[in-house]
């Protein structure tokens, strides 16, 4: 019998990846040789702004927070070296959990190793085979895959569409199983939020339990920092949160949290949760500092939404064409085809500023984008300076 | 087992505008592989399949679909069903 090449599958993809490095660019390989700052780092030996990384609270030097991943390292070593099921967990990792649930007003929270991870995690222990997901067509491939690792019957609804969802409910009526619905805070490629009210009236339509995943909202939005929910005064119809350690709070992990009385039984029915080592206590001491710093700080969160504005109102003035139409930290900019972006990304990147470069199937509706993360670290000079950058490579560009 | 004509049509008219190959639509062309479209858009055109016949087409079974005319089989047991 003849072998058959697993990798030959590939091929698509490294003659995609060839065809980027014949315009001298690798798009998808940087390489940060420094980090400066939360807003700073050496890259092909010059110093950039950085403009994509995520890093909303500016947090990820902040001397607290360091020294706190410093001391948890000295004082439990640097793993835990198994499941928090098998090895049992840390004192850490409680009192994050503890103090994550009540910086979120929630009774229960989990944390997980990573944001994505909390995704599998909470998709496939909320969900099995005789139940239905209802996903936001732009989810996060994080929420795709928990999905698929949960086996339920997976519907697939209109971005940010409640009506589309009423109306797939209204199809599936009279099904077994339960119903989970999943949204987004701020969805991550265009920056735009869930309409949040919305799906709450289809919920009292219809009785589903409701996650939102603040990924990219969690520290960021409402009053209190805790997201979008919170933003919307809507947190009571929420079931269930998830949310990520990896970008306002600048460390690694993710967490669910929720106040169903049977919430803590989901630690024995996720395998992403249970059948991976458990986050590292620098990681955990540096979230668990931060998680105090956001609660302490809420000029952090003031300092991002200026920043975010004045970014906003810059690229508008350029006349670009942006990823929607609502301030946030996510600010897209849609550009022509595959060719240009990474041109005009490669530009920007010698001129001095790393922003991320999405492009299909990563992105909705086949966009191609260059996406910009506002951090509160930013001053407003790099703030100008990003908008000129972009006025000079961008919009000459669309306009040429 | 092969679907109905009309519904292979209706697919294929469906279809075509994702279509950037030029390549013919017929029966046995496979959408994700032979029309080179990306998961995403697969789940995209499914979700103008579902609202044209006013079924629901999960993404488990989309998963399992590869011919236009495995999707048509579908639609055809869906649009009966309902
Ligand atoms: C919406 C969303 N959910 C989940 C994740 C996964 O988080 P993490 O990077 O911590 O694994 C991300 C980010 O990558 C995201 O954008």
């Amino acid at each position: 019998m003849q072998m058959i090449d697993l990798l030959e599958k590939h091929k698509g993809i490294a003659e995609r990846h060839a065809r980027m490095m014949a315009m001298g660019v690798d798009a998808v390989g940087l390489t940060n040789d420094k980090i400066l700052s939360p807003t700073r780092a050496v890259i092909n030996g010059r110093e950039t702004i950085l403009a994509g990384t995520n890093n909303y609270m500016g947090i990820t030097f902040d001397a607290d927070c360091v020294r706190a991943g410093q001391d948890a390292m000295a004082e439990f070593g640097t793993g835990t070296t198994g499941s928090r099921i098998a090895n049992g967990s840390y004192a850490l990792h409680k009192e994050l959990e503890s103090e994550l649930a009540k910086f979120l007003k929630r009774k229960h929270c989990i944390i997980f190793t990573t944001g994505y991870q909390a995704n599998l995690g909470m998709m496939s222990g909320l969900a099995g085979p005789k139940d239905t997901i209802f996903l936001d067509a732009d989810s996060h491939s994080s929420i795709y895959d928990g999905c698929a690792l949960s086996g339920a019957k997976l519907v697939r609804f209109r971005h940010n569409d409640a009506a589309d969802l009423d109306k797939r409910l209204a199809r599936s009526e009279g099904e077994e199983g339960g119903r989970l619905v999943v949204v987004e805070g701020i969805y991550s490629m265009l920056g735009d939020r869930a309409p949040l009210a919305d799906f709450v009236e289809v919920k009292k339509k219809y009785g589903f339990q409701l996650l939102a995943d603040e990924a990219h909202s969690f520290g960021v939005l409402g009053p209190h920092g805790r997201g979008l929910a919170d933003e919307a005064g809507l947190e009571d119809d929420i079931d269930f949160i998830v949310g990520t350690f990896s970008k306002s709070i600048g460390a690694i992990g993710g967490f669910g949290a929720g106040n169903h009385p049977l919430f803590e039984t989901l630690r024995y029915a996720m395998r992403p949760y249970m059948f991976t080592a458990s986050s590292s206590p620098a990681s955990v001491a540096t979230s668990l500092a931060a998680v105090r710093k956001l609660a302490a700080e809420p000029e952090r969160r003031g300092r991002l939404g200026v920043n975010s504005a004045r970014l906003f109102a810059g690229f508008k003035g350029l006349g670009l064409d942006l990823g929607c139409d609502t301030v946030s930290p996510v600010i897209a900019v849609k550009c022509a085809d595959e060719i240009s972006t990474i041109a005009m990304w490669n530009a920007l990147l010698e001129a001095g500023v790393y922003v991320n470069i999405a492009l299909p199937p990563g992105t909705p509706n086949r966009l191609c984008l260059l996406r910009c993360s506002v951090s509160a670290a930013h001053s407003f000079d790099d703030i100008d300076k990003i908008i000129a950058l972009f006025g000079k490579v961008v919009a000459s560009r669309a306009a040429a | 087992m092969t679907a109905s004509q009309d519904t292979i049509g209706q697919i294929c008219k469906l279809l075509e505008p994702f279509n950037s190959t030029g390549k013919v639509l017929t029966p046995d062309t496979e959408i994700s592989t032979d029309l080179n479209i990306d998961s995403v858009a697969v789940m995209d055109f499914v979700m103008e399949v579902e609202d044209h016949f006013d079924i629901e087409i999960p993404l488990n079974v989309v998963s399992e679909t590869h011919s236009i005319n495995d999707l048509a089989m579908v639609v055809d047991a869906r649009t009966k069903k309902a």
